[in-house]
């Protein structure tokens, strides 16, 4: 379905809602890279022009992927079909996307009105919306929306900041990733989680290293969560080899990444059934102590088991995106999340390198929108603010997407050692950039974790001194034998 | 507010116990990490240093040649992986095919090369600088040809992929590929090597082994020569590379369970 506007005598034309939304994407080497961005910044902002006038019922007629091609299609349209989905979107169905832009930004837009909108949007809507935002009005919505998830800490309160612990190891080094794990909680990291990056993607390794974050979770008394961040199968296959030795795998959190279009995940090695039987099996451990509660940000209820990463830009990089910009893709793949309504999702947003966002420039406004996003739709998120070495970025750019997410109402970040993660050769944020948004913004931690900060077994821990190893399990015990 | 660890165990490079002045880090702490970076970036955007490479290779008998990628300067490499992957055509560039490198040989050797080498900059020109000519030196007395016959190319603003582009046009039957990684704050210059059996483009990376982490702090020239024969062996052997292939020795990862 074309889409036309007349802007100062001249007539444009756009074929359909993809390449509208395309051209209307504020400027990134990845479009670029896919030769879907606007040609000149005129065209950027003519497109934008003609996005505002575009009806949200819109979207749901002129699909970007055709329903019988993409699961990911399918699964928007259905979710968005059913009644709970429809009564939610009835207030705004009658409004363009620029009125649907103005409307969150005014103060009829309240925090429980959001809340309550979430199941109407789409993702394709708040992707288009977010395209006639500036910086500013990202973080002025996202800090209206509150999305709370519940394991053994309490994570997305209002004025509050989490972190997600990740010590990780070029060899999986016990002892080394033992020794960042304590400087990390010494300086107040890891209530979001303690999530480890294994170099060895194997059920083996996946054992022993939650059998490693249980041991001291258990001897400390911290409340948080435990996850190893294997391909999703090598996590089903570490429960199903501790169930065949007659344990349990220590699996808090099962973890994925995901993307925004079904051959794009099929890249990643997963399907939407696999995700679910994923989550049935860590279910199945009874690991969330906490009780269930009425989730009102989702359609399902929510059992808080997964963390999923994203990012802008995987689609194209497995040359999966069906001629989509890379944002509105990303916003995809909270559609991918939202079905399984998970404890925590992360954009990692500078990751993936300069060809698809550039420098600090793009990466500051992907995280901005990534964040936005995944929040109107009703989902966790927190963002691993980093960057590569081949990027255009440096540690002001960092500081500076920190601050605003910061200001946007973060859910999480990530604490890593120094900010210099020697496993996976790229910078993200480091134990201290936490603490520095704590005290600029008067952020606290989860409430469970700022009071073991000030318990007696806080003080166990600080007695440990400078001896990490005193972490580990005995060789003898604690650890799990898989087959 | 908690405090950090007093001092740092040898157990891993990671940055631990830097202290704090406030919430920051100490000046040192920050210093050491503006170097750090500061190297890191300077050997993403080093140009490769052709004639050092050439020279070392003639010093050693071995001929050369010099291919650029489709990708005409460092930005636009980086921009653009799909033109690094691609041989340039420009007027000018220079051609790459058998003919070629057969007018490059000695007398006498006119058949088309089983192996071709290649040395390329990749992400950091720093990692090949310093590591390529000694790695193929340890390589030399393992491979079972000798090492003239065996054509070595100089690619300058190249991705892996680009490798099949050159292996195709040579005829080789397999590539290794010595290519800088993208660096690390702690590992400015560390090398990787790739294996490709029936190199030509469109390969998946699933097609390929890869040696990692070649430098001074991590493997060692010994070992990876070691690694490289190995698959080599073993590529002849199966007539592919990729997860055909195993690895020599795959280390238990956390001591045994």
């Amino acid at each position: 379905m074309p889409y036309d506007i007349t802007l100062r005598g001249v007539r444009h034309t756009f074929a359909n809602l993809r390449e509208l939304l395309a051209k209307a994407s504020p400027l990134r080497s990845g479009d670029q890279l896919a030769g879907l961005a606007a040609e000149s910044s005129e065209a950027r902002a003519i497109a934008q022009h003609a996005l505002a006038d575009v009806p949200l019922a819109a979207f749901l007629e002129d699909l970007l992927i055709p329903y019988e091609a993409d699961d990911v299609t399918r699964l928007i349209v259905d979710t968005h079909a059913t009644s709970a989905a429809q009564a939610a979107f009835t207030p705004i169905a009658g409004l363009t996307v620029g009125e649907l832009r103005d409307w969150l930004l005014s103060d009829d837009a309240t925090t429980d009105r959001l809340t309550a909108l979430a199941p109407g949007l789409t993702p394709e809507i708040v992707a288009a919306v977010s395209k006639l935002m500036r910086v500013q009005d990202l973080i002025a919505v996202a800090r209206k929306c509150e999305v709370v998830t519940r394991f053994r800490t309490t994570v997305g309160l209002k004025q509050r900041l989490s972190t997600r612990l990740q010590p990780n190891h070029p060899t999986d080094d016990p002892a080394g990733i033992a020794a960042s794990i304590l400087d990390g909680l010494l300086l107040g990291s890891g209530d979001a989680v303690i999530g480890i990056n294994p170099a060895s993607d194997s059920p083996q390794s996946v054992l022993k290293l939650l059998a490693m974050i249980e041991h001291v979770r258990e001897r400390f008394a911290i409340p948080t969560q435990s996850c190893v961040l294997a391909h999703v199968t090598t996590q089903m296959r570490a429960i199903e080899q501790a169930a065949a030795a007659g344990t349990q795998a220590q699996l808090d959190l099962i973890f994925q990444s995901i993307a925004g279009t079904e051959l794009a995940n099929k890249g990643f090695g997963i399907t939407l059934d696999l995700l679910a039987e994923a989550e049935s099996m860590a279910a199945s451990l009874h690991r969330n102590p906490s009780q269930p509660t009425p989730n009102p940000y989702s359609l399902i209820p929510n059992p808080c088991l997964f963390y999923f990463e994203t990012g802008q830009g995987s689609a194209l990089s497995a040359e999966a995106h069906h001629g989509c910009d890379q944002q509105t893709l990303e916003a995809r793949a909270y559609a991918v999340a939202s079905r399984f309504s998970p404890f925590l999702v992360n954009t990692v947003v500078g990751f993936i390198g300069p060809e698809y966002l550039y420098d600090g420039k793009q990466i500051l406004r992907a995280g901005l929108e990534d964040h936005l996003c995944g929040k109107l739709l009703g989902l966790p998120m927190g963002c691993d603010v980093c960057y590569t070495n081949h990027a255009e970025a440096d540690q002001d750019d960092m500081d500076t997407l920190l601050t605003l997410l910061g200001a946007a109402g973060v859910n999480y970040i990530m604490g890593v050692p120094g900010a210099d993660d020697v496993m996976l050769n790229y910078q993200s944020t480091s134990f201290h950039d936490a603490l520095y948004l704590r005290r600029t913004l008067n952020l606290r931690p989860a409430p469970e974790f700022e009071a073991w900060l000030a318990s007696p077994h806080f003080e166990d821990l600080k007695r440990l001194g400078p001896n990490p190893t005193a972490l580990l399990p005995l060789a003898s015990g604690n650890w799990p034998t898989g087959t | 507010m908690p405090s950090s660890l007093n001092r740092q165990p040898p157990t891993t490079t990671a940055r631990i116990a830097l202290g704090r002045t406030g919430d920051a880090v100490p000046v040192a702490e920050h210093l050491r990490f503006q170097l750090d970076h500061a190297l890191a970036r300077d050997a993403v955007h080093a140009t490769l240093d052709v004639p050092m490479l050439e020279r070392g290779l003639r010093e050693r008998g071995i001929p050369a040649i010099t291919v650029h990628s489709a990708a005409r300067d460092r930005s636009e490499y980086l921009r653009r992986p799909d033109l690094g992957r691609r041989l340039a055509t420009h007027p000018g560039a220079p051609s790459l095919d058998s003919e070629t490198w057969v007018r490059s040989m000695p007398a006498g050797s006119h058949e088309s090369p089983t192996l071709a080498i290649i040395l390329a900059d990749g992400l950091s020109a720093l990692a090949v600088e310093r590591h390529a000519l000694p790695l193929l030196d340890a390589l030399a007395s393992r491979i079972p040809n000798p090492s003239p016959r065996i054509p070595v190319v100089i690619a300058t603003n190249a991705r892996v992929a680009l490798g099949d582009a050159i292996g195709e046009a040579l005829g080789a039957r397999i590539t290794v590929m010595l290519i800088g990684e993208r660096p690390g704050l702690s590992s400015p210059d560390s090398l990787g090597a790739y294996l490709t059996w029936n190199p030509r483009p469109g390969r998946a990376d699933s097609e390929r082994n890869c040696i990692s982490n070649i430098r001074a702090e991590g493997l060692s020239y010994a070992e990876a020569a070691a690694r490289i024969a190995h698959y080599l062996r073993e590529a002849q052997r199966l007539h592919a590379t990729g997860i055909a292939l195993k690895d020599p020795d795959t280390p238990p990862l956390l001591g045994p369970a």
